[in-house]
Formats: structure tokens, sequence, C-alpha cells
């Protein structure tokens, strides 16, 4: 790598008050002719570029951005890692992308600030007692560190949590991956942003795709802001604007965009040294190591490009953040914004070949995808590169929604859409 | 958020609604002689508009009655509100 971190480079130029860091990545024009080119410079696409780049020795490579790198869901998100997903298809998935994030930092020279600080789940009532056992049952057969805990544990392991059993929603226990934790959200794609460029590839911002060029039923490039770019392989990565480029294709995807909003607290001293999360009561919640708590509320219920999202959605999460934590009855919210999630009907991702010759496409994370960014990243690569899919990710494929083998994770994500 | 003008009981919250997706998919006539293609076109695939949308509404904690609305995605702007049955507006 051109620049590398370390303790020693930190020292050298604290000497000229950081002044002279040199940009971590480049700011080129397009090439006319791309071997690659991924649409959405989010952490998926990125990473996608930089594996495509270091394991499949695609150096001719480009990821175009329509904004800044890591400015859409990316920057958006509440930074939630965990992998205690039910099916067998999503464990191996999403435990593919977690055993990557443990030495992403050493990998990237980049500090992404990953904390296996645990994610906790609650059960309000006994279906969620029923579900989540389950969940962590079939976690363990998984080879995924999963624990049920009960009321008094769960006190325990957050002693803030309110347990009085004379609440609307009173905790009946909850499951805990001590695993998984959190990453700094911007780190991740800047890293992969610095990684990629390092080997070549051309990070575009700013560049905005307007069309896609077919020849019958292969790729031939794309329109842009920036103009035509030719390429013989696009990988889509653009999250909520997923149709928006398949209808520019002429493809209709099984994806409904939907706002999906998140808050954070002015700062306090350290509360919360974990992550919770509660799928019945719709409120998950963490602190940044600056010291907000981090807020996840859920989506508005129809689809919509604003990046807004509804007062009462937030409302209806501040009052269930209110019943389990009334330690943060007086806490003041400082920002609220909302990022435009693309939602699959079976709650699981997109990492598939199209119809069309060299049109692929990772979409459909909906509500939770930025756990999954480094996994995501390797597997479409390997899809692109291989124009077959890796056996992690082959049961995410397009023809599901025709074969009807569909993966129905609407149980282990993060909220009840 | 945004205020909807149901053709039944006037101007009230969104929050009183509930959006029933993308409107006029028409249910096949004879489903028996479907392909699984066809199925999962008329079950999940969906044009997901980010502009000018025909979508369907309940107005779930009022008249609960289902309307149509043309609403567009990128701003949620409302231009238009039908009953069921009625001819789609020209927008």
């Amino acid at each position: 790598m051109k620049n590398k971190y370390s303790i020693f480079s930190l020292i050298k130029n604290a000497f000229s008050q950081h002044e002279n860091w040199k940009q971590a990545w480049g700011n080129p024009e397009p090439k006319k002719e791309y071997e690659a080119v991924i649409v959405g410079g989010g952490g998926h696409g990125l990473a996608t570029a930089y594996y495509l780049a270091k394991k499949h020795n695609m150096k001719n490579i480009a990821v175009l951005e329509k904004g800044w790198i890591g400015g859409g869901n990316t920057g958006r998100n509440t930074t939630i890692i965990r992998s205690n997903y039910l099916w067998d298809a999503s464990a191996g998935l999403y435990d593919h992308a977690l055993k990557i994030w443990e030495n992403l930092s050493q990998e990237l020279n980049y500090n992404i600030m990953f904390s296996q600080r645990g994610v906790m789940n609650l059960a309000h009532n006994l279906q969620d007692v029923r579900d989540l056992k389950r969940r962590t049952h079939a976690n363990r057969l998984n080879d995924i560190d999963a624990v049920w805990l009960d009321t008094k544990q769960v006190k325990e392991f957050c002693p803030i949590i309110n347990i009085s059993q004379d609440i609307r929603y009173p905790v009946l226990g909850g499951t805990l991956q001590r695993r998984a934790g959190t990453a700094r959200h911007d780190a991740v794609a800047w890293g992969y942003a610095r990684g990629a460029d390092a080997m070549g590839v051309d990070i575009i911002q700013n560049c905005e795709v307007t069309g896609i060029k077919r020849n019958g039923d292969q790729v031939e490039g794309l329109d842009t802001t920036k103009g035509f770019i030719k390429t013989k392989k696009i990988g889509v990565v653009a999250a909520g604007h997923s149709s928006v480029i398949a209808n520019m294709a002429g493809l209709k995807l099984p994806l409904e965009s939907k706002p999906l909003q998140a808050l954070v607290s002015e700062p306090v001293k350290p509360i919360i040294d974990t992550v919770v999360m509660s799928n019945a009561v719709h409120a998950y919640v963490s602190q940044s190591d600056k010291g907000e708590l981090v807020i996840g509320a859920g989506t508005d219920a129809y689809i919509s490009y604003t990046q807004r999202g509804s007062h009462d959605v937030v409302e209806g999460t501040l009052k269930a953040i209110l019943e389990l934590y009334p330690i943060f009855s007086r806490m003041k919210m400082l920002r609220q914004w909302g990022g435009i999630v693309d939602i699959c009907p079976d709650a699981s991702p997109i990492i598939s070949k199209t119809n069309i010759k060299g049109l692929y496409f990772n979409c459909g994370w909906g509500t939770g995808g930025f756990k999954a960014t480094p996994g995501s990243g390797d597997l479409f690569a390997h899809t692109i590169a291989n124009d077959e899919p890796h056996k992690l990710n082959a049961a995410f494929n397009l023809n599901r929604f025709v074969s009807g083998d569909l993966v129905d994770e609407h149980g282990a994500a993060a909220v009840a859409h | 958020m945004f205020v909807i003008n149901c053709p039944y009981c006037g101007e009230r919250d969104q929050s009183e609604f509930s959006c029933g997706g993308e409107a006029h998919i028409v249910r096949p006539k004879q489903p028996t002689e479907l392909s699984d293609d066809e199925w999962a076109e008329y079950l999940f695939m969906r044009k997901n508009i980010k502009g000018v949308q025909f979508e369907r509404w309940n107005h779930a904690h009022g008249c609960r009655k289902w309307f149509n609305m043309v609403r567009d995605t990128s701003n949620d702007k409302i231009h238009a509100v039908y009953k069921m049955g009625e001819k789609p507006p020209v927008i």
C-alpha cells in the first residue's frame, strides 16, 4: 500500500500539524472502457471492487457513485453487526461476513473500530420466547455463538433495562450473540475505497448512471452524467435505488423501497456497553464512541424515496425505548435522518446474475445490510468474476421468486416490517 | 408523513391508512394455467417507481375502505385519489 498507516506515520505527521496527509483515494475522470463497472459507491459496492481487484485480479474496474462514497445507507445505518439468522443459507452468508469483520482493520490497514460488544435480542411475549429459543438452537447447529438469557440474566448483562413485569411489553428473556457488535460505518467505506484505489480501481464520485445499453441480451455499457462508459460486466449495488437501475435495463425486481429512520441523542457518558434490539416493540439502541445513543426506528409502511421518514414512526420507537429504559426519559435527541431501503418479500438479499448477460444485482438487503458488507462484497465479486455464484450466495439468486425456494428471515430481521 | 384525502371521509393523517402497494395488478383469470414465471411476475415483481406511482390504500383506522391514489414517491406529493373501480386519471 502506498502510504501505510502506523504509529510512525502518525508521529511523523504530528510534527506538521497533520496537514500533509496524502489523499486516501484519487478523483479520476472515467476511462472510455472498463473490464467491469460497479454501480454504487457504498460499503457493499466498494467492497465488491476491492475483492474483484484483490482476489480475482481484475484491475481495470470502476465504481460509479452518484453522490459521494458512503453518503447513502452506508453512512445512515445504526452500524450493527451480527450473524444470528435462522436458516442455514443465511447463517452461512452472515457468518462469512462476521469472520471477515474480525480481521478487517488489519487487512485494510484502516481502523474500522470493530467492537464485539455483543448484541442482545429481547423477547416480550411467549411466541417471542419460543421463536428466539428456536433461533439460538438453529444458530448453534450452524456454529454461531448464541445463548438464551432469562429475565434476570438480561438485567445482569444490561443493568439499565427495566424488567418490571407490569409494563406493556415486559422483558421475558432474550438471546445474546457475544461475537456481534458494531463498527464505524464511514470508516468501512473509506477503508475499502482506499484499499481498492491502491490496487488501481477508479472511484468516480458525482457520476450518476442514466441508462444501461444492451445489445440483445448482453450489456454493452452505461450512460452516465459523465458520458458513455463501455463495459461487458455491470454489478449494481444501488440499495434503495436498485429498481430504478433495473428499470433502465428493462428488468423488474421483487423489491419495494421504503424510508428507514435512525436518530442519535446528545452525547452522554458511557451508559450502555452493548447493543439491545427488540423486534416486537420496534426499537434498538447502542451507544457510539462519541457518547450518543444510536437508535434505530422502523420503516414507513409505503414506498418512498424521500430519505426522510415519518414523525409518528420515531415517536413509536421512542415510546418503546422509554418504557424499556426509563433512565433516558430526559435525554434530548440531536439528529434524525432516513435512508431508502430495498425490501425483498422474504427479507433476504439478492446476490445474483440476471437473464441479461453481464448484468448482476446485489440488492434487497432491506433494513439490515451493513452487517454483511465484507461478505456481500466478497461473494458478489466472486459471482461477477466467475459468472456464477459462490456456494454461500447460491440460495440468494433471483430465480428463487420463480421456484418458490424463498429464504424467509422475517423473524431474524432487526425489526418487524 | 402526509395528509390523505380519503374519498369517503375527507382529509386525515397518513398514519390512519395502510398502503397496499402497486395498483392495477390484475389477478390472473385462470390461475391453474399460469407458469411459474407468470406467478412470480404476479406475486413478487414490482415496478417500485421513483416518481409518479399508482397505488392502493386502505383507510385502516377509519372507514376501512380501499381506494386508489396517484402519488409521486420522490417527494410524497399526492396527485389524485379515486375510488376502486373508477378509471385511473391521466397524470
